[in-house]
């Protein structure tokens, strides 16, 4: 009995349209497990390592190095038992013809975000997976739902999960009333009412973690835990030279020092993703919310909510992840909880992007047991 | 994902994002309306190549239509501008600025400096530019650099839908002056733009390549040929960084010397005439204040000192390709290795 895989290239995010195959990480001829990284992609975003969905042997690497190839297009054949070269030749000139007939039409079909109106403001999310307790991804201050790139596929294999856009960020409306944590979670809870969603497993980075604690208190019925990444909420520090130097940036060299705080590897800042922010900044109604709620939620470079209490007091489980290195929010804050904490060493404050398979495995072993 | 538009389509929704939000704003020119009185949409052109179609009947009595007459209605915008109004005027074609030149060279350029700081113009001149369309001498001209020289004009050339809607927005909101050159052939080209309202700040360059080699510096519709040459050079292991103007006033100088800083080489990319030019403009600026990074001569790649020709032969030759920057890169890099 034997099964011949294709491994394609993959689609991170919603405007990935083509990668280039960066490094091969596994030879022909190679044995290889399910989540093994076996190549290096680089998109005009970010570049991450290509995992295995399925194991077996690496019989023959499609995409050559340097080769820009459309999202979905063939990047390897992968075999599980026997199987001669000539079958897999004829797996290879099936799919190409197949994949040049069609255009490699799947980069523009696919899940697409949706758009509601709530409470008068528009709310973007992205539903992928589905059964199971569905999870909410929550990103944090200046992000989006793209903050999930690398984890909400993988986290959705199992499960409903839901990202959206915070309001002031992303394609969600811009115009804050208040700008504190009640209203981001007044617009999660509302998300939930909205897709009937009675129950959910929340997963917040950042300042979407104490948006995700802020809901367990407001509505502790609706959350059946909680996954905490590099959380606000649990602590009084939080970089407040970073969230300056991030709200006033106007421009590429004002911002990029911001943004080089944020990541270990200080070389994923790079053009694209500095433009990306810009866009985002520049949309009307950002400036005044990102003002908003960092005056609001860390006034002189303070965090204003301790939502401790929210972990400590037990009725919700929670996961807690972070990374020696953040230079945003100190990991000391994961210390004293009554959480399953992991702290990765030498991970920085965007953990979910850098060291996205130890965070996915993390939390489909943790929501699996909740 | 983000919706795609055409800059045609991009330049209309800016205009009309821009009216709804701002009741000051009105747009007036020759054939903005087009077949204003006539029944039916489709006798509404909405301009030569239909950039405002539609607008007219959104904005009742705020998209004027002109006598043939750029001395009476640009001069018309000027002093509606002056007088708290934010006028949208549209030169159909640059090359129709020596009928207006007075209103805004001597005029509208001025008012700022000679009221002592206390005149405002917040004025648009919407201009279609450049070669391709085989429009010949007359209706192709390509007149950045003699917009750039007048101090107190801004002159925009948006190369995308996006930089086009976020640029005219920052135009209409801008106090001053600006001269906004749409590139015809760059009309139909598709990009995604935000829904939203954004601006795209004057006078900051977009990096839309980063390299090491080699800087190009360009804008309008040349950005695009420096990007097909710059994926070209790339596969023969020549890596470039390009650079977008936005405007060429004000001047982004600061990201230009920051490129070549880093690669010591500059190829200037112009579709203009090469006399008195941005080319000349940026090289001289370049020579001036980078020599101690120039590890070769600056190079221009430009159209040559001519009128746009009528025949099709002569147009594709006069237009910079992008053939010619990258052979132009590959000659100033001779004697390095090329891979």
């Amino acid at each position: 009995m034997s099964r011949i895989h294709t491994l394609t290239m993959p689609k991170w995010g919603l405007s990935m349209t083509e990668g280039r195959v960066d490094t091969w990480l596994k030879h022909d001829g190679e044995a290889i497990d399910k989540g093994d990284a076996v190549l290096d992609v680089e998109t005009d975003k970010i570049s991450s390592s290509v995992e295995a969905p399925f194991g077996g042997v690496l019989r023959r690497q499609v995409a050559r190095e340097d080769e820009i190839l459309p999202v979905g297009a063939l990047l390897a054949v992968v075999v599980e038992g026997e199987v001669d070269e000539a079958e897999i030749d004829a797996v290879v000139e099936r799919f190409q013809a197949e994949f040049a007939a069609t255009g490699g039409a799947e980069a523009d079909s696919g899940p697409a975000p949706q758009k509601i109106e709530l409470d008068g403001r528009l709310l973007r999310y992205f539903e992928r997976g589905e059964g199971g307790v569905p999870l909410v991804l929550i990103h944090g201050f200046g992000s989006d739902l793209n903050n999930w790139l690398f984890n909400h596929e993988a986290l959705a294999t199992a499960r409903r999960v839901i990202a959206l856009d915070l309001p002031g960020h992303g394609e969600s409306g811009k115009v804050l009333a208040r700008g504190d944590l009640d209203e981001l979670s007044g617009a999660v809870l509302g998300l939930l009412d909205h897709l009937d969603i009675p129950r959910a497993h929340l997963a917040g980075h950042s300042m979407g973690g104490a948006v995700a604690l802020n809901c367990a208190r407001l509505a502790p019925a609706r959350v059946r835990s909680l996954s905490l990444l590099a959380s606000a909420g649990l602590g009084p520090e939080i970089n407040g030279d970073y969230l300056r130097g991030f709200v006033e940036a106007g421009n590429r060299n004002a911002l990029k020092p911001a943004l080089m705080q944020l990541f270990s590897d200080p070389a994923l800042v790079n053009r694209q993703m500095l433009e990306d922010m810009l866009k985002y900044k520049r949309l009307e109604g950002v400036d005044t919310a990102l003002r908003q709620l960092s005056a609001t939620l860390f006034a002189e470079g303070r965090q204003q909510a301790d939502l401790r209490a929210l972990v400590n007091g037990g009725e919700h489980p929670a996961l807690v992840i972070w990374g020696t290195a953040d230079a945003i929010i100190p990991a000391a804050h994961s210390a004293g909880l009554s959480a399953e904490v992991h702290v990765l060493p030498g991970q920085a404050h965007m953990l979910q992007l850098e060291a996205a398979e130890a965070v996915n495995d993390l939390m489909l072993d943790f929501l699996d047991r909740h | 994902m983000a919706r795609k538009i055409s800059y045609q389509q991009a330049i209309n929704e800016a205009l009309a994002q821009e009216m709804r939000r701002d009741q000051t704003v009105f747009i007036m020119g020759e054939d903005n309306a087009g077949g204003a009185g006539a029944p039916g949409e489709d006798d509404a052109w909405g301009g030569v190549l239909g950039v405002t179609k539609g607008l007219y009947h959104q904005f009742p009595g705020r998209v004027l239509d002109t006598p043939l007459s750029e001395i009476g209605y640009v001069g018309a915008a000027v002093g509606a501008a002056t007088r708290g109004l934010r006028p949208v005027c549209e030169l159909m074609f640059v090359d129709f600025a020596g009928c207006c030149l007075d209103q805004i060279l001597n005029q509208a350029a001025k008012f700022r400096y000679m009221f002592g700081g206390k005149a405002v113009t917040p004025l648009v001149i919407r201009t279609m530019v450049g070669a391709g369309l085989r429009a010949a001498a007359q209706h192709s001209q390509m007149l950045t650099a003699l917009w750039t020289h007048i101090p107190g004009l801004k002159v925009v050339c948006p190369s995308s839908p996006y930089d086009a809607k976020g640029l005219l927005i920052q135009a209409i909101r801008d106090n001053d002056p600006v001269i906004f050159c749409e590139h015809k052939l760059l009309y139909s080209m598709q990009g995604e733009v935000p829904e939203e309202l954004y601006t795209v700040p004057f006078g900051e360059a977009n990096f839309l390549r980063d390299g090491d080699d080699v800087t190009l510096v360009t804008y309008g519709r040349m950005v695009h040929l420096a990007l097909d040459a710059a994926a070209s050079l790339a596969r023969q292991g020549v890596s470039c960084e390009v650079l977008d103007l936005r405007t060429t006033s004000p001047l982004d100088a600061e990201s230009i010397l920051e490129s070549v800083e880093k690669t010591g080489h500059l190829v200037v990319i112009d579709e203009a005439n090469p006399r008195c030019s941005l080319a000349t403009d940026i090289a001289a600026l370049v020579a001036e204040r980078a020599f101690h990074a120039l590890k070769g001569p600056i190079r221009q790649v430009t159209a040559p000192h001519t009128p746009v020709p009528f025949s099709d032969a002569l147009e594709d030759l006069y237009i910079p390709s992008a053939a010619k920057i990258e052979a132009t890169v590959l000659e100033l890099l001779q004697g390095r290795k090329v891979a």
